[in-house]
């Protein structure tokens, strides 16, 4: 791996921002220019990702870097564990785009909400390519002041508050990881992320300190990545458009918070230093906890957007678990599950977005008979229900499948328990509504929904019908090059020699 | 080329103001535009000068000190210019539509905008203890004068209040002049730092001097005159008092403290002035939330964010001086932008009630934008200027192990984030009655889209100052006080 | 007793009355008054400790004692007119009461 200084890590930043800048300059009207916009933006920022994956690949780390503050510069480094994000970002992203378009379709002000939506983008972008923790802070920060517009987009009462209490914790929680950036600065300078840790390079003794600095950061991290008792904004965040639910759930958000995780135990403190500091076991701990614990709450919701988010809760922490246990194959679990959980869970989103907004089916006890009616959309979501339980050959198993068999290696076999309760709990909330849709009969009535044109039911449908596909692809041609599986590996040999 | 760069910037404003006032009518704005105009040109040789290590120096018609009067300029004092002269031309932009020169209001408002802009770079190019006296008693009146400009009752008694007070306040810090040419024997600011020693005379000089500009800055719980004057004040004549006016006392002070001797009075006094800081932000940040107008509530936030200059006194590092510096450039400029956004607002919506901001997000965008973006500097959330200056006050406090000030300029911000979210989840909230009342003439709009493009010019620099703030932190480290190591 | 001392006891008790009568007095021309007297005790206090030197009277501090009322003067002027200016407009010769800030 040789670094070059490149301008793609920021040409593929700011495209999304230049595009979001427009299409809010743009104005309301001008609705055809601006879905061309957004969707242009898309595809260009999914080719330039490719672009970036193949030097990559080629063993060309490309580095953009300029000075932000003294000491740190604004530091975005395309490895291939930025790619692995970035990928999965430019992709949903297009997909979600398309839905958006389709979803949004009669609400007001939608400039502005494709404008945040890029912006938001942005963000997540420059996340996956930050290469020191304070370029990862900037991100941070602009996604949560990203994300908030399209939480409250609506500007009702419930949206409000719920971007109130969104704000109360990822601001809370950035206050504290921006006081443990500056404890580690003042106790180790200017750390960029290098493979394996750059903390451990230094051997320092004060292992307090770097367990508080530590604890500090994966609360700011936790936050967004919902770790319990971190996760309660998420929920309530459920009142957002579907498309913005779908984006937090899958790419954004909660998954720019564990993909920090990951940042912060295999790049900055590194899994022999996080080992030996204890944290690794406190982590998998916390991960494990939130991964029971989410499920239980996920089986008390009616509501099928909460039962959702409460999943995502759940699922989510298999990433943290499988970086906290340590060790190659469980390293490899986590970072695909990284992948995994983004394309089954945006399924799951589409599909609940599709029902609410065709057929007004927004309970779980509403879902009875619907694959009568929607066929497509009941079997993406079913794909994607039963790939996350972790049925063969889905993406879900596979990640299951390296968590389970990472644990067993290093010694940690309780994780295994950890496993199969989630498995039967996610059963346990993801079978019932899949054979409501598909083994009920239909009711006469359903309680509402609109019937918009064909191309809008198409712009909703198929993006669930690719990302189910996808569900599909990832699990079945895991062993083939260049699929998550095989990136996640290439990357552990990087991160576990 | 650097001594006239010096005249320039005070005689080009002020010889505006006199000649405006004896010009015809339609040749005010050309001259109001011609004597703006001169400002960055007279900054370009003296950045460049004092960038290269000079100190330029100007003894004022020729007469050397101590009768005669000389300016001197430093990285700090070309750091102060440049941002009242970024400040100045893009709130004289918003006033070029709020008070068109050709008109009545205009005709009574430039000559004093003027006068308050030349006795600024005044008072920042001053060397000498009683010229600073002037000098910020000019900035006092003009100011006065300008609160008061539109004749509105409640304005005016604002303005009265802060008469009434700003002049005690320069009483006293006559008074401490007296005491400190009375051990020294000049005036000098420099001089005096030079020969200043500790002592109960010393000690009361400067608690009497600290008090007067304390008064002057509205650090709480001095801070009585400052909401209802800044609240009550036009838009344009609010953004340049919270953005300059109010910093010019505080310039004095730190330059008193640093230079000229003050910090003589020890530790205890400047762990004092660390205290009333950190209360100014606790409790103006508190207070800024339970407001319900909204010119009150950004007024109450300036007093918030004054208190992080004060933590300087405490903290007398060479990271603590570059991080207030920039944090006073940063506020600067989000802070005049928040004041021109909200004056916007308040005109469009007919009301400072903060709930008719309800909606006014899909209706006013671009000054809920420039609100909002000024709004990411003031919580000092990246990127923005306002995160570098928090960043480095935090770096700057845990190095000298001040844990209780970064607990403080940690809950600070949070306390911010809660105010200026209030006001922006309004303008996202749906409007409580459609529509409001019909939008004027032609001509009136197009003076309103002046006025927001000058509040969202200034909020964008707010934000760029936060990704581009290499130059400007080097050209403060070259200003670091005598004694104070990098 | 010097004459030192006599001027500066002068000095602190006229500046004393003039905080007084600043914080107490309720109209504003009698604010106003208490200002000037609070002016006038700064500069006698100028001249005391400042004003002589052992070669002889120092021109520096009569300067500024010049100066110092010019813009006493001025700052006067300017208060009283603002002053007749917000009472023309409001009525009112007084800062007491509420501003209508709740």
């Amino acid at each position: 791996m040789t670094e070059v200084v490149h301008p793609l890590p920021i040409v593929v930043v700011l495209v999304s921002l230049l595009a979001g800048l427009a299409i809010a300059a743009l104005g309301e009207r001008r609705q055809r220019l601006r879905t061309v916009l957004n969707l242009t933006a898309a595809v260009l920022k999914l080719g330039l990702v490719l672009w970036i994956a193949l030097l990559v690949m080629d063993g060309v780390v490309p580095v953009f870097r300029f000075p932000l503050v003294p000491g740190f510069d604004l530091l975005l480094r395309a490895d291939s564990l930025s790619i692995l994000f970035a990928s999965l970002s430019a992709v949903l992203w297009l997909v979600t785009t398309v839905y958006a378009i389709a979803y949004m379709e009669h609400y007001d002000n939608r400039a502005r909400f494709f404008g945040f939506f890029s912006i938001c983008v942005t963000a997540t972008m420059g996340i996956a390519m930050a290469g020191n923790l304070l370029t990862f802070f900037v991100f941070y920060e602009l996604l949560t002041l990203a994300t908030w517009p399209l939480v409250v987009h609506t500007g009702s009462r419930a949206a409000l508050r719920a971007g109130r209490t969104y704000l109360r914790f990822t601001l809370g929680g950035s206050a504290l990881f921006l006081v443990g950036l500056i404890w580690l600065y003042a106790l180790a300078g200017t750390q960029d992320f290098i493979a394996g840790g750059s903390l451990g390079l230094l051997e320092l003794d004060a292992h307090a300190s770097l367990r508080a600095i530590f604890v500090l950061i994966a609360i700011g991290m936790g936050v967004k990545a919902a770790l319990v008792p971190l996760h309660a904004w998420l929920p309530t965040a459920m009142v957002a458009p579907a498309p913005v639910s779908a984006l937090l759930h899958a790419v954004a958000v909660v998954k720019a918070g564990a993909f920090g995780l990951v940042r912060l135990v295999a790049d900055v403190f590194g899994g022999g230093l996080t080992a030996e500091l204890g944290l690794g076991l406190a982590l998998a701990i916390a991960a494990s906890f939130t991964i029971v614990y989410g499920s239980v709450l996920a089986l008390g919701q009616s509501d099928l957007k909460r039962r959702l988010a409460y999943s995502t809760v759940s699922q989510v922490s298999y990433i943290a678990l499988g970086i906290a246990i340590g060790g190659p194959i469980a390293t490899v679990g986590g970072m695909v599950h990284l992948v995994h959980q983004g394309v089954m869970k945006i399924t799951m989103f589409f599909c609940a977005g599709t029902f609410a907004t065709l057929l007004g089916v927004t309970r779980i006890d509403e879902l009875d008979g619907l694959a009568r009616r929607l066929p497509w959309s009941a079997a993406a979501f079913s794909v994607a229900a039963l790939g996350m339980i972790g049925l063969p050959p889905m993406a879900g198993f596979v990640s299951k499948w390296y968590l389970g068999a990472g644990a067993v290696a290093v010694g940690q076999t309780w994780v295994v328990a950890v496993l199969v309760a989630s498995t039967l709990l996610n059963a346990a909330y993801f079978l019932p509504l899949v054979s409501r849709m598909w083994l009920r009969p239909a009711p006469d009535r359903w309680p509402g929904g609109s019937q918009p044109s064909a191309w809008v039911t198409a712009g909703m449908v198929v993006p669930a019908l690719v990302t189910a596909g996808l569900t599909i692809a990832f699990g079945v041609l895991a062993g083939s090059t260049l699929s998550p599986l095989d990136w996640a590996i290439a990357i552990a040999r990087e991160y576990v020699p | 080329m650097t001594t006239e760069a010096l005249t320039l910037l005070v005689f080009a404003p002020l010889a505006g103001a006199l000649v405006m006032v004896v010009a015809p009518r339609r040749a005010a704005a050309p001259i109001a535009v011609l004597s703006l105009l001169t400002l960055p040109p007279a900054l370009v040789p003296l950045t460049r000068a004092v960038r290269a290590g000079e100190l330029v120096q100007l003894p004022l018609a020729g007469f050397a000190a101590p009768l005669g009067i000389v300016w001197r300029v430093d990285a700090l004092a070309v750091t102060m210019l440049l941002l009242s002269v970024a400040v100045v031309l893009l709130v004289s932009l918003h006033a070029l539509a709020s008070f068109p020169p050709e008109r009545e209001s205009g005709q009574r408002f430039w000559p004093l905008w003027l006068i308050l802009v030349s006795s600024l770079h005044a008072l920042f190019l001053s060397a000498d203890l009683f010229n600073l006296y002037v000098t910020l008693e000019l900035v006092t009146l003009a100011g006065v004068a300008l609160i008061a400009v539109r004749g509105e009752p409640a304005a005016m008694r604002a303005a009265m209040r802060y008469l009434l007070l700003g002049l005690m306040a320069s009483l006293f810090y006559l008074l401490a002049t007296a005491l400190l040419y009375g051990q020294t024997g000049t005036l000098d600011l420099y001089l005096v730092g030079e020969r200043l020693e500790a002592g109960g005379l010393t000690a009361i000089a400067v608690a009497l001097m600290a008090t007067g500009l304390l008064l002057k800055a509205a650090i709480v719980p001095l801070h009585v005159w400052l909401p209802a004057a800044h609240g009550k004040a036009p838009g344009p004549v609010s953004a340049v008092l919270s953005a300059l006016v109010v910093k010019a006392a505080l310039y004095i002070l730190i330059r008193l403290w640093f230079w000229g001797g003050g910090g003589q009075a020890g530790e205890h006094a400047a762990l004092l002035l660390g205290v009333l800081g950190a209360l100014a932000i606790l409790y103006a940040s508190a207070a800024a939330i339970a407001q319900r107008r909204l010119k009150m509530l950004v007024a109450y936030s300036t007093l918030a964010q004054l208190g992080y200059v004060m933590l300087l006194f405490p903290l007398a590092s060479a990271g603590a001086y570059r991080a207030v510096v920039f944090h006073v450039v940063a506020h600067g400029i989000a802070k005049a932008a928040m004041f021109l956004a909200a004056a916007n607002l308040l005109r469009a919506l007919g009301s400072e009630r903060l709930q008719r901001l309800a909606g006014a997000g899909s209706r006013h965008g671009l000054d809920v934008l420039a609100f909002a973006l000024a709004g990411v500097s003031i919580m000092g959330l990246p990127p923005s200027g306002g995160f570098v200056a928090k960043w480095l006050l935090l770096a700057a406090a845990w190095q000298e192990r001040g844990w209780a000030w970064v607990v403080v300029i940690s809950v600070g911000s949070l306390l911010a984030a809660v105010y200026v979210f209030r006001v922006v989840s309004l303008a996202f909230a749906q409007p409580l009655r459609e529509p409001e009342r019909a939008a004027s003439a032609g001509e009136e709009q197009g003076r309103a889209q002046l006025t927001s493009v000058a509040a969202l010019l200034l909020a964008a620099l707010a934000i760029v100052l936060g990704l581009a703030s290499a130059p400007l932190i080097a050209l403060i480290d070259q200003g670091l006080p005598p004694g104070m190591l990098r | 007793m010097t004459s030192t001392t006599v001027y500066l006891l002068a000095a602190s008790a006229v500046f004393g009355i003039g905080v007084y009568g600043l914080i107490v007095a309720d109209h504003i021309l009698r604010k106003l008054l208490a200002l000037n007297m609070m002016g006038s005790a700064v500069f006698v206090f100028i001249l005391t400790v400042a004003g002589v030197t052992p070669e002889g009277p120092d021109p520096l501090a009569q300067a500024l004692v010049l100066t110092g009322i010019v813009i006493a003067v001025a700052a006067t002027a300017f208060a009283l007119a603002l002053m007749v200016r917000m009472f023309q407009e409001t009525g009112l010769t007084s800062l007491q009461g509420h501003d209508g800030d709740d």
